[in-house]
């Protein structure tokens, strides 16, 4: 029985289809997730998605961050951004890592949430990067 | 009665006119369509989100650690209105609704005693509340010149809503835009931001015992601190695009009557011109048959 994946960026629904497993980017470590899973709701970090069908990958996306919800049948991907691995761009990663390490830099050494938030798009720029150069 | 010349003018201005508001009238039909397509792929994204949250409000519900955000600071002391209008005017009554229905909003609650801040996104809007109620305004946002709104710009004013929320700048959010019902109907609508609204069905799970049982990682507090800013930028997002597509539909309806108002003014002004030429033939057969008599 296969499992309903969709990816859902909030300017639009990017895919929906049956695959046999899919590895998502959780905030606690890389997460694979077959059908008839229990029922969990997500956070995510900047990483890749996997699409499985079979043993083989089918399609790659890279996400920026977002949640996900998985019941039994579906596993929804709400991702802030995705985009297909193959059109992922080194440039913009670093450009976006440069920034992240500024407003890192610039922010108040006892703020913590905002460090925290500097720190997370680090590593989204971090796994952009990554992501450019898997593909 | 004006001379023939002065007809001949009037006619061809007000056919300049037509030209103009139907060129409008197509491109605004055009834009149209682009805004609702915009608006509809958004609509998968803000119903899934408004499922997760209602898992995650219905765990968290009666949580003295629940976050601002959801079940606001306690007081309702300090009202922020955020009124969403077109950049651009000609588009019927659109902008003054939204004006109009943020003075009425404002004037109640300060009836009641409640201190009220206002946000406007739009230059029509922003024009109009500061010439009325100038000393509320607190800020102004614009899109003037943008092909198309973003993502980006509602997660804009959800950061900068958030940030005041943190500081204690207001108690409770509400924006005001022009919801498109259909194309000859926006509604003006007034939707709660901060506390967010339960998603229906939150206190009871209505989709049985399976909407109950999920497990959080890394745990309900940390996600919903997450979740919650980026529902705020989803709803405002969503009524961004509303507004956008019935600010185009407002245009396509009003360059709609101007045009067949013009097109009845062509008509009369037609029939009156050549009333005047008649007049002035026969006046001008009058004089001659006369002369010839007279000889």
């Amino acid at each position: 029985m296969p499992l309903d994946l969709e990816i859902v960026s909030p300017e639009k629904l990017l895919l929906s289809r049956p695959v046999d497993m899919v590895v998502i980017p959780a905030a606690e470590g890389e997460m694979g997730v077959l059908p008839q899973h229990s029922p969990m709701i997500l956070l995510l970090r900047g990483g890749t998605i996997r699409l499985y069908e079979g043993n083989n990958v089918t399609d790659q996306f890279y996400v920026a961050g977002g949640f996900a919800e998985i019941t039994p049948e579906r596993c929804t991907v709400l991702a802030n951004e995705a985009i297909p691995l193959a059109e992922v761009s080194r440039s913009e990663g670093e450009r976006r890592l440069a920034a992240a390490e500024a407003e890192y830099n610039a922010a108040d050494k006892m703020d913590v949430p905002a460090l925290d938030a500097a720190m997370d798009k680090m590593q989204s720029a971090r796994a952009m990067i990554e992501a450019a150069q898997a593909a | 009665m004006p001379s023939l010349k002065a007809f001949r003018t009037r006619i061809n201005s007000v056919k300049s006119t037509q030209k103009i508001t139907s060129a409008m009238k197509m491109v605004a039909a055009s834009k149209l369509r682009r805004a609702q397509m915009q608006a509809e792929a958004a609509r998968p994204y803000a119903e899934r989100m408004e499922r997760m949250l209602g898992a995650l409000a219905a765990s968290v519900q009666g949580s003295p650690t629940a976050p601002a955000l959801l079940a606001g600071t306690g007081g309702e002391k300090t009202h922020l209105l955020i009124a969403v209008t077109a950049d651009r005017g000609l588009a019927g009554a659109f902008n003054t609704n939204v004006g109009r229905a943020t003075r009425q909003l404002a004037q109640a609650l300060e009836r009641e005693g409640k201190t009220v801040k206002i946000l406007a996104v739009g230059r029509k809007g922003r024009d109009y509340l500061k010439r009325e109620m100038g000393s509320r305004l607190i800020g102004d946002i614009s899109y003037a010149g943008r092909k198309r709104i973003e993502f980006a710009d509602a997660e804009e004013i959800g950061v900068r809503v958030t940030t005041m929320l943190g500081s204690g700048e207001f108690d409770v959010c509400t924006v005001i835009y022009n919801r498109f019902r259909s194309v000859i109907s926006q509604v003006t609508t007034e939707t709660r931001l901060v506390p967010a609204p339960m998603p229906e069905g939150a206190e009871a799970p209505a989709a049985g015992a399976a909407q109950a049982i999920y497990e959080f990682e890394p745990d309900e507090e940390t996600i919903l601190a997450k979740l919650l800013p980026q529902a705020l930028a989803v709803q405002t997002y969503r009524a961004l695009l509303e507004s956008a597509a019935g600010e185009h539909a407002a245009r396509m309806t009003a360059m709609d009557n101007a045009t067949r108002n013009a097109g009845d003014m062509i008509k009369r002004l037609t029939l009156n011109y050549n009333r005047a030429r008649q007049a002035n033939i026969t006046k001008e057969l009058i004089e001659i048959i006369s002369g010839a008599e007279a000889v």
